[in-house]
This record gives structure tokens, sequence and C-alpha cells, in this order.
């Protein structure tokens, strides 16, 4: 390929609407702005886009999910800000899954971290343009030009124009140099950290108009519910249909061979009998009249229970040591003045998002459309061409609105189902999997056995560190065989413990997988989170010192990683969060009898989080009273979404601690439910103080870093009611609810 | 051919027997403001009111609901409307997709309690769930709508 020359200038590009409105196109790719030529015959492709019609409607193209984060609304308001957009004229346009549009994928926390920044130099070169626009059409500098509020405003005379009348002239603008676009001043936002007025979906929220993946219709579309093994991986024996072929509405049974990913991407599906009919209900009916004959498969041995033991016994064997490797272990230990040791374990858990996996799929003339609730639409548009061989043109992927993900949605199973039915019955298919199909055949967070041993010196210093876990790796998911923690969910807490001890050793311990092992909202954080704060409340017990005195110290002296990271961890933040946390909590002041107070900290998605809970115990049943969470996310867009997210992930956080729990008997999931995978009910639900902190840092993680801290901080509390330390959850296997 | 009244309105819909009354909104009539989430009452997103009282639609036969005025949450009515601005300025939803639920049982609680304790929010709401944890601001704008509704 011929080298071609970038030039800064062309990473924008103004196209004529045939509504007669405008259309600026950007290129944008992670943290910077990729530069795109127009010359030498080479198209530039925009991946960010915002229209403006002649009536003042600004429309941004989104595309990320959308799925309880509001995304939708913080991209919105980001680019509202430098464009000086009147927010009443804003409106959201969901962006298909296209590789045009640069990283889709809505997970891992980094939406606002990634985009925020060439979102708003989208906003002010487009505010530029506008304000030459209105200077070539006054005929005056652009210096006297001042875009506010939708209107460029003449300095010298106040006299106004209204972004809207704009369109023409600004067809006619030359693109602004890159070093001519100023990004606003912090001082002057209108809407980056404020409280947004309106949440784009928020009208259709409340009139039941927002449109959900389950809302997709078609005149005489089909619905389909697919049986599935009970045991991961089983195959269909034989079936019988007689009793579903006599339920009203049912059109046809299909049965589905397991679709086998490639090593190392995508994710299959799990294959089953699937029963068509002319509504869902009828499909469900026809669903549960099957007799079908399974066959079981390797994963029947799998019983979770006996599982746990498994891993509990080879973590309290050496394992694999994993870097970083600090001083010496051993030695610590045997030089101690005392040596605690624990183990604490979590079971399984599963996502379980209030709307069900679903898809649509319409095959038919060598394309596919789908219409789908997916968090990454890219994915799910290669995994459909790597299966049925359609072209990646030829595949449209629609992204609804996702009714909670947590991860769930990340996964592409439930579209390829919905596709393979398609083509086999060559009509739109809506696949509605029940909530008892989420429940047993999820891609679930992985049952978890940690080994924590610890020294401290006779002034009650933490001499020596060893943190041995073992769970079953996503990886296994991807590449069968992975039997040990990979890499990246060991950096998610384990290998990146922030506290400064001088002789700490990380090991990996051995654990099959026999489920499809998946992330949930803050992935393998959970589990660090837990038993880093566990072990660390104990050695503060053991050294007879106030927890957050305790953990302060522990963190030791003020300093800045020099890893290579985008976001490098700042040990500082985090005694700051802690300290916030507090004060917030008034830490340190009376309690009712049987209350006590828990603290936890953790770090992740690069951001920073201090917890602290306030419990009550009465008769071994555990109240939760009071959450504190203090978040250091950097610059953050939309404050309250950003507290709201942080009020969620404490019920989200309390929910896995209290109830959280999938088990098997025999390779099959226990729970079917609610009633047995139970969720925090209003009634349970805790008063929830958040505080953010403010500071001038990049953006972070918002999404799930709230969700790390809260196990902990609710048995450490325990412990500080009650003097029951609990190292397995969920605190209903305790009878403690 | 039954009919059913939604929101003060007829729709004629020819059901299969046993289906419940959640599939015939969404599926025969078109209606999908109402949600499918568990399918066996247990989390309250496919509440409704049929004549003023909240029913999971999920588990109550279409034959319950003949002759009688079903609510969703299209429709609309004093306590919606105040309910509805207090969700308004307490930005509570998240995903938005337990929210429609959340609504219909508010509702109830405000057309029949004038002064709900906190204890009665809880025990009008405890059949809902919000897997995004909207609670605090569920309760919090339930509050405002009471005396939303005082004031207008």
């Amino acid at each position: 390929m011929e080298k071609i020359e970038m030039k800064r200038r062309d990473f924008v590009k103004i196209f004529g609407l045939a509504s007669g409105g405008l259309l600026f196109g950007c290129n944008v790719s992670a943290d910077k702005v990729v530069v795109n030529t127009l010359e030498n015959g080479i198209s530039f492709v925009p991946n960010l886009f915002i229209q403006l019609q002649k009536d003042g409607k600004l429309t941004i193209v989104v595309a990320r999910s959308e799925m309880g984060q509001g995304i939708r609304t913080s991209m919105a308001s980001a680019i509202a800000e430098d464009l000086e957009a009147d927010w009443k004229y804003v409106t959201v346009q969901q962006a298909t899954g296209d590789s045009k549009f640069g990283n889709q994928n809505t997970d891992g926390s980094r939406s606002i971290r990634t985009l925020l920044k060439p979102m708003r130099k989208m906003g002010a070169m487009a505010r530029l343009i506008l304000e030459q626009a209105a200077a070539k059409k006054w005929n005056i500098p652009v210096a006297s030009c001042k875009a506010e509020n939708h209107f460029v405003k003449n300095i010298s005379t106040g006299e106004e124009i209204f972004f809207g009348d704009l369109v023409e002239e600004a067809k006619t603008i030359a693109i602004p140099l890159d070093e001519n676009i100023i990004l606003k001043d912090k001082k002057d936002f209108k809407y980056i950290g404020k409280k947004v007025i309106r949440g784009i979906d928020m009208e259709d929220f409340l009139h039941g108009k927002a449109n959900y993946g389950l809302d997709a219709r078609f005149p005489n579309m089909k619905f389909a519910s697919i049986a599935r093994s009970p045991v991961t991986f089983g195959s269909v024996k034989s079936f019988d249909t007689s009793d579903t072929n006599e339920i009203n509405g049912v059109e046809q049974v299909v049965q589905l061979d397991r679709l086998i990913p490639p090593a190392g991407q995508f994710f299959g599906m799990l294959g089953g009998v699937a029963v068509i009919a002319n509504n869902t209900w009828s499909a469900f009916q026809g669903k549960n009249n099957l007799n079908i004959e399974w066959e079981s498969g390797s994963n029947e041995i799998y019983n979770s229970e006996k599982f746990k033991e498994k891993l509990i016994s080879r973590i309290h064997k050496k394992a694999k040591v994993v870097p970083p490797f600090k001083g010496n272990v051993d030695k610590a230990f045997e030089n101690a003045d005392k040596v605690i040791e624990a183990t604490y374990t979590m079971p399984h858990l599963v996502h379980a998002p209030m709307e069900v996996p679903n898809a649509l799929a319409w095959v038919r003339d060598g394309k596919c459309d789908v219409w789908a609730p997916v968090q990454d639409p890219q994915t799910v548009r290669a995994e459909i061409a790597h299966f049925f061989g359609f072209a990646i043109e030829d595949i449209t992927i629609n992204v609804m609105m996702l009714g909670g993900a947590f991860g769930r949605k990340s996964k592409s199973d439930f579209v390829v189902e919905a596709v393979a039915l398609s083509e086999k019955i060559k009509a739109p298919v809506q696949v509605v999997w029940t909530r008892e199909d989420d429940i047993q055949h999820s891609f679930y967070h992985a049952q978890n056995a940690q080994y924590l041993k610890g020294s401290l010196d006779k002034k009650g210093k933490v001499t020596g560190w060893l943190h041995r876990v073992a769970f079953p790796s996503i990886t296994s998911s991807f590449k069968p065989m992975s039997n040990y923690i990979a890499g990246f969910e060991l950096g998610m807490g384990f290998t990146n413990n922030p506290y400064d001890i001088e002789n700490i050793q990380i090991e990996n311990a051995k654990a099959e997988s026999h489920l499809r092992i998946g992330w949930l909202r803050s992935v393998s954080n959970i589990i660090s989170g837990f038993g880093i704060n566990s072990f660390v409340d104990e050695l503060a017990v053991a050294s007879e010192e106030d927890a957050i005195d305790f953990r302060l110290n522990l963190l030791g002296e003020d300093k800045i990683s020099t890893e290579k990271s985008p976001h490098p961890f700042n040990v500082s933040r985090l005694k700051n969060v802690l300290l916030e946390a507090k004060k917030l909590s008034n830490w340190g002041s009376k309690l009712p009898e049987g209350h006590g107070l828990g603290v936890a900290i953790h770090y992740s998605f690069y951001s920073y989080v201090a917890t602290v809970v306030e419990v009550s115990v009465k008769s071994e049943k555990v109240k939760v009273e009071n959450i504190y969470s203090v978040l250091d996310c950097g610059m953050y867009v939309n404050r309250d979404a950003v507290i709201n997210q942080m009020e969620g992930a404490a019920i989200f956080g309390m929910s896995l601690t209290m109830f959280g729990k999938i088990s098997t008997k025999d390779g099959a999931v226990e729970q079917s439910n609610f009633h047995d995978y139970q969720m925090t009910r209003m009634i349970d639900a805790p008063n929830i103080h958040v505080h953010l902190v403010d500071n001038e840092e990049d953006p972070t993680g918002v999404g799930e870093p709230g969700v790390p801290p809260v196990s902990a901080a609710i048995t450490n509390a325990i412990f500080n009611a009650s003097g029951k330390r609990v190292r397995s959850l969920p605190l209903s296997d305790h009878g403690m609810v | 051919m039954q009919t059913l009244t939604i929101n003060g309105q007829d729709y004629q819909v020819d059901a299969p027997e046993s289906m419940p009354l959640l599939w015939a909104i969404r599926d025969l009539i078109g209606l999908t403001g109402t949600k499918f989430g568990c399918g066996v009452a247990q989390c309250g997103a496919c509440s409704i009111m049929i004549d003023g009282t909240v029913v999971r639609s999920c588990s109550t036969m279409v034959s319950q609901a003949i002759g009688k005025n079903i609510t969703t949450i299209e429709g609309t009515s004093d306590s919606l409307e105040a309910l509805r601005q207090a969700w308004r300025d307490n930005s509570v939803p998240q995903c938005g997709y337990c929210q429609s639920g959340q609504l219909i049982s508010a509702a109830e609680l405000l057309d029949t309690n004038d002064n709900p304790t906190d204890e009665d929010i809880d025990n009008a709401m405890s059949g809902n769930i919000c897997r995004c944890g909207t609670y605090v601001r569920i309760k919090k704008a339930i509050k405002e709508a009471v005396e939303l509704k005082k004031q207008a």
C-alpha cells in the first residue's frame, strides 16, 4: 500500500443530508483521534456522528449499548457540552454493530474512560464550524462569534443566530485546524459533572415505550423456546413431541445441534430442542411438554459442594507461584510474632438481568437481520458470519435497549440460536429464554476458594502475605482444558494487591470447569475484594488496631505506580477514599446495641472505592442498615447517573452476599427462578450514602468498581456487631438472612 | 374471541386457553410496556391493574379480566402522573425494564393510601425486583409523589 500522508485536520468530515441537514463525521479510536485523509482516493470512514437539522434537532449516534448505566445520556451530554447545544434539541440514535464505529464492546467500565476526550473534541470541532459559519454570514472575524445554548452570538452587537439556521453556511466551511479546537473550561460546564435535567430515555421508561430486545415485533413473527441439556454440553439422545403438538399455537419443533466455537473466540450455542409457536406462551408450554432423553456427557460428575471441598484442599497445598514475587514469605512466617491463616469461599453466581436473554433474527435473501439486546454487537456479527457463512456486510445487528445485562449479554449464544432457527424455518423468529433457562444455562461467575496467610511482627506490622486462590477460569469457555486462573483475572485485585508488604507470594491453584464460565459485573474483583478485605480485617483484629488506621498504615507511603498503564495506580487516592468513607460513615461513633460497622476498599477499572457498611445482628439474623460508598473515578459526566450506579452496585453486592448461590447436583444447576436465586428487595434495602471525589483526573470506570468491596464490608460489620467471622458466602447458607 | 379493555380501549383477542394475560397483552395485542421477568409471580415486572388492584399478569388468566378495566404502564391516572413526575425528578430508572411494574405497584399504593408509611411502601413494593438496585430512589420518589398528588 502506498504511504499516505496523514493530515490532522482531516479527522472530521461534513456531509450534506437528504433532509437538508448536516452530518459531522469524525474518526476516533479509543483515547486518541485517528487521522484519515480525504485525498489519494482513500475514503474517509467516520465512526462518530453528529447530525444537525435545520429545525435545530441534534442527533448523536451512540455506538455503545444502553443497559442502565445511562451511556446514551452521558455520551450525548459530553458532546452537547463542548458543542454548546441546548439539551432540549438533543436526541440519540443507536448505532448498529459495525466495526466502522470503533470498539463497541460495552463492558469493562470503559466507555466514558476511553471516549470522553474524543467526544468532547468532536463537540468542540462542530461548535467552531458553526461559529465560523456565523462569522462568514455576518462577515466578521470568528473571534467575535460565540456559540451559546444552540445560538451563535455576535459579541459586539449581541445579535444571535440559531444553530439550525447555520446548516447551509456550515457546509461551506473548511475543517478547522486541530490546534484551533479549544475545549471548554471546567468552570463553564453545564452538563459534565452536573445533574442532567432529562435522561434521554426517561419518558420512554415512564410510559412503557422503551424498546428492549424482547419488544422487537414483526407481523407474523414466530416465537421460540429451547430445551437445553440440564448438564452443560449434554446432547439430545431422543425426544418425543406428541404432548407438545397438542399445544394450541405450536407450529413446529426443531432440533438444534451444539455449535462449538473455534478455540479462542466466540461463544457458539448449547443446542437442544426448539419449539416454534405463534406466541411466547405457547412456545414455553410446548417446551415444557417435550419428552427428551438427554445424553449428559462428562460434566454430570459436577457436584459443586464436593468441588468446593476439592478447591479448599488444593489451596491448602502449595500451588503455582505467579509473579510478582516479593521477598521471602516463608522466612517472614518463621520470624513472625503472630501468624494468621484463613480460608474463604464463594459459590457460582448468575447475572439474572430482569430482561432474559432473547433475540429476534430474520434470515432472508442471503441476508441476516438481528434485533437483540447485546453488549458486543460486533462480536455477534462476526460470530454469525463465522457460523452461517454470511458476508459481514449482509449481517445487520440492531442493538435494542438492554433490560440489564451485567456481562450476560456480552455473550452471543442466544443470538446464534435465533439465527440458526430463522435459517431453518425461513421466518422471523424471536428466541425467548425463560427465567429458568437464564438461571440454569448461563455463563457463570466462578465458584472460588482462597487461602490467606499473614504474619505480624511484635509491633503489629504485616511482614508476610501469602494468597492462594482457585477458581475455574473464564478462559475455559474459549479454550477447553484451561485449568488455571488467567493473568487478566489475577490482575483484578490479586497480583495488583495495593498493600505495601515486604514479602508477598501469590499462588494459582488448579480448578477445572464444568459449567460455562463468564464474567459478571466486576468479574474476579468480587473474589479478591472479599478475600483481601476480609483477611486485612482479621489482621487488624490480631494487631488490635482500628480497621481504618490499620489499612492506612498497610497502604504505605504515598506514591504513584511506575507500571505501564493508561491510569497508573495512585495509592494516595485509595487512602483518600478511605478517609472520606470514614467521615461519611461517622466511623468510631457510638452505635446501638447489636450494630457494627465494617469497612473495605478496592481498586478496579482504574477507580478507587471505599465502602463502610452498618449492620445489625439480632438472633443471628443480619440486617444491612446503611451503606456508605466513596468513589474516585476522576472526572465524571453525569453526576446523578454515577451516584445511581454506586447505589445499584451496593444492592448488587448485597444480593450476592446475602443470597447469591448457584449450586449443581450431578452437573445440573439446582436453582431455577427468583424464589431460590433471591435478590435484595425493597424491604431489605438499606439507606445508601454515596460521595464522589471531585478532582481533575482522567475519567475511569463507574459501572463495576462499586461492587467488589461490598461483601467484605458486610461480613466485617457482622464481625464487629456479633463477633462472628463469616468466611463463606452467601449468608443464607448460615441461616443469617 | 374475547374482549379485553385496556386503558379504556377495547381489544379483541383470540387467546389460547390458559394463556396468561401477560402474553395476550404483549404478543396478541402488542402492548409491550408490560414486561416478562420470571413467569411465576416472583419479580413483579409484569404488574398490571385489574379494576384498580395490582396483579401479576404472568400468572393471571385472560378469563379473569373479561369485562373489567385493565390498566398498564401505557395508561394514565392521577397517581401514575404524580409518580412519573417524581420518577423524573429523582432520575429513578437505570435500565428501566422493571420500572413499568414498579410504577403500577406504586400507583395502587397511592390510589389506596393517602399517607403511606415506610412500612406501607416496603410492603407494597417488595414484590417488585429491581436488579439494577434503584430501591432507594423508588422509595424517595413514592414519598414525593404522595406530596405531589396532595398539591394537585
